[in-house]
C-alpha cells in the first residue's frame, strides 16, 4: 500500500544564546527555578526570520534525504511567528529554496502544527497527488516574546526543523494519528492581538504578546497528549510495550514527564532536548527527531510516537514506523548569514514594544 | 469510603506519582514547605486523585490546597463523605 516515509531530516538552531543566567538578570527569576520548573537551561534568539531558519532546516533535510528542490512538489510550513500573513511563509521558503515546482501552505496549529503537517503530508500523498512533501516547522517566538511577564518570557525560544516524505511502498510511515483541538478554550494559551479583531488604532504591547494560563496549559497538554498517543496506539494495532521511542513536543519537561508517566512508559524511551532549546513551538518534533537520529536513538524499523499540544488549543499524535535507512545521504553546506549582533541587541526591539523587564526598568 | 481509606490511597498516588516518602505524608504536612511539592506538583496530585477516586476537582477548589490534610478533605468532599 501506497504510504508515504520520512527520508530526509535536519535543523537550524540559531546561534544567539539566551540561558536562565542571563534572564536573571532581566527578570524575578532563578536559574533553579526554571529548571525545577520547566527543564529549559538555555533557549536561542535569532538574528534571521521564520522563512530563512526553515530554509536552512530544509536544505538539510533535502541532502540528507538526497534530493533536490527541484524533487519538491509540496511544501508545508508548520509555523505560529512567521514572517508575514501574506505572502505565507511557506512561499518564503520556496523562493530561499528555489522550489519552483513546490506547491507551498503554512499550517498554524500552533505547537502541534508538525504533526498536523505530517498527518496532512502523508495524506497528500498517500491519495496520489504527491511524491515529495517537505514538512518543515520553524518559529522566531522571541518576536511574540513579553520580557515584563516573567513567567512566560522563560519559556519559548527560535530554531526550526524539518523533514522530507517520500512515496514508499515499504512497511513504513504513518500507521495511526490522531488530530483534535478544542477551541473553547483558544484564550488560555494566546496572542491576544494580532488579527482583525484587534484594535490597531489602540495597540496594547501586552496584547501583542504571549499570554498563558500555565496550570491549566499543563493540565489539559497532560492529559491530551496522553489521551491522543493512547487512541493513535489503539487505532494501529500497537501495544505501549512495542514502542521505541516518544518524541514529544518540548513544551515542558514536567509536562513530558507526567505525559509519559500516565502512559506508563519508560523514562529511556523519551526524547527530551528541550534544556537546549525551550519551547520552540512547531519546531520542537523535527528538531528533536534530527538529534534523536543524530544520536542512534533510532534504529531501521523502529517505532516512534509523536505527541503535541498547543495554543488553539490543539493536539495530535501519531504513529510511526522508521523505514531502513537512519544515515544521511548527504550533508548540505547551507548556513545562516553570521551576525555580529548580540542576544541582547537582538531582544532591545522586545523591550522597546513591550516595555523593559522588571530589572531593567 | 471512610477518611483513613481515602488518605491510604492518597498517600499510594503521592509515593507512586509524586515520588514522595511515604513516612514524611502526614495530615498537616505542607506541599510546598514540607514536602518540596511546587504548585505544578500539586496540580499533577489533583490530576491523580481525579483518576484515583473518579471525581471532578474544579480549578477554583484546587487553588486552596496546600496541605495533604486539605487534600484528603477535598476528597472526602466530593465522594460525599
Amino acid at each position: 500500500m501506497r504510504n508515504a516515509e520520512i527520508t530526509g531530516w535536519g535543523k537550524c538552531m540559531p546561534p544567539n544564546v539566551l540561558s536562565n543566567h542571563d534572564l536573571e538578570q532581566l527578570v524575578d527569576t532563578s536559574d533553579e527555578w526554571i529548571t525545577s520548573r520547566t527543564g529549559i537551561k538555555e533557549r536561542r534568539i535569532s538574528h534571521v526570520e521564520a522563512s530563512e531558519l526553515g530554509a536552512v532546516a530544509a536544505k538539510r533535510a533535502l541532502a540528507a534525504a538526497g534530493k533536490t528542490a527541484e524533487d519538491v512538489d509540496l511544501i508545508l510550513v508548520a509555523t505560529c511567528s512567521g514572517d508575514s500573513i501574506i505572502p505565507a511563509t511557506a512561499s518564503l521558503v520556496q523562493k530561499h529554496l528555489e522550489a519552483w515546482n513546490a506547491a507551498a501552505m503554512d499550517i498554524n496549529a500552533a505547537c502541534s502544527g508538525f504533526v498536523y503537517g505530517l498527518v496532512t503530508g502523508t495524506s497528500m500523498i498517500s491519495s496520489g497527488g504527491y511524491e515529495t512533501v517537505l514538512i518543515v516547522g520553524t518559529e522566531k517566538l522571541h518576536y511574540i516574546m513579553d520580557f515584563t511577564d516573567r513567567n512566560t518570557c522563560v519559556l519559548f525560544g527560535d530554531g526550526a526543523g524539518a523533514v522530507v516524505l517520500e512515496a514508499t511502498e515499504d512497511d513504513a510511515g504513518l500507521l495511526a494519528s490522531d488530530l483534535g483541538i478544542d477551541g473553547s478554550v483558544g484564550h488560555i494559551l494566546e496572542v491576544p492581538v494580532d488579527g482583525s479583531h484587534g484594535d490597531r488604532t489602540h495597540p496594547d504591547p501586552q496584547m501583542c504578546g504571549i499570554s498563558m494560563e500555565g496550570q491549566e496549559v499543563f493540565k489539559r497538554a497532560v492529559t491530551k497528549m496522553g489521551e491522543s498517543s493512547t487512541i493513535s496506539l489503539e487505532k494501529a494495532g500497537i501495544a505501549l510495550e512495542e514502542v521505541d521511542l516518544l518524541i514529544p513536543h518540548q513544551a515542558n519537561v514536567r509536562i513530558i514527564d507526567a505525559t509519559a508517566r500516565r502512559l506508563g512508559l519508560d523514562e529511556g524511551k523519551v526524547f527530551v532536548n528541550i534544556h537546549s532549546y525551550g519551547n520552540t513551538s512547531a519546531a520542537t518534533i523535527p528538531v528533536a527527531l534530527t538529534e534523536a537520529l543524530e544520536q542512534g536513538r533510532i534504529q531501521p524499523g523502529s517505532l516512534i510516537v509523536f505527541a503535541a499540544f498547543g495554543g488553539g488549543l490543539t493536539w495530535g499524535s501519531a504513529v510511526y514506523r522508521w523505514g531502513k535507512r537512519i544515515e544521511p545521504i548527504a550533508e548540505s553546506d547551507a548556513q545562516l548569514p553570521p551576525t555580529d549582533l548580540t542576544t541582547m541587541d537582538l531582544l532591545q526591539p522586545n523591550f522597546d514594544f513591550f516595555g523593559l523587564p522588571e530589572k531593567m526598568a | 469510603m471512610d477518611r483513613n481509606e481515602i488518605a491510604e490511597r492518597l498517600t499510594g498516588v503521592l509515593v507512586s506519582e509524586l515520588g514522595l516518602e511515604q513516612d514524611k505524608i502526614k495530615d498537616e504536612a505542607h506541599f510546598e514547605e514540607d514536602l518540596d511539592v511546587d504548585s505544578l506538583g500539586v496540580v499533577e496530585l489533583l490530576m491523580a486523585l481525579e483518576d484515583e477516586f473518579d471525581v471532578k476537582i474544579p480549578d477554583e477548589e484546587a487553588e486552596s490546597i496546600v496541605t495533604v490534610g486539605q487534600a484528603i478533605d477535598l476528597v472526602q468532599g466530593k465522594l460525599g463523605g
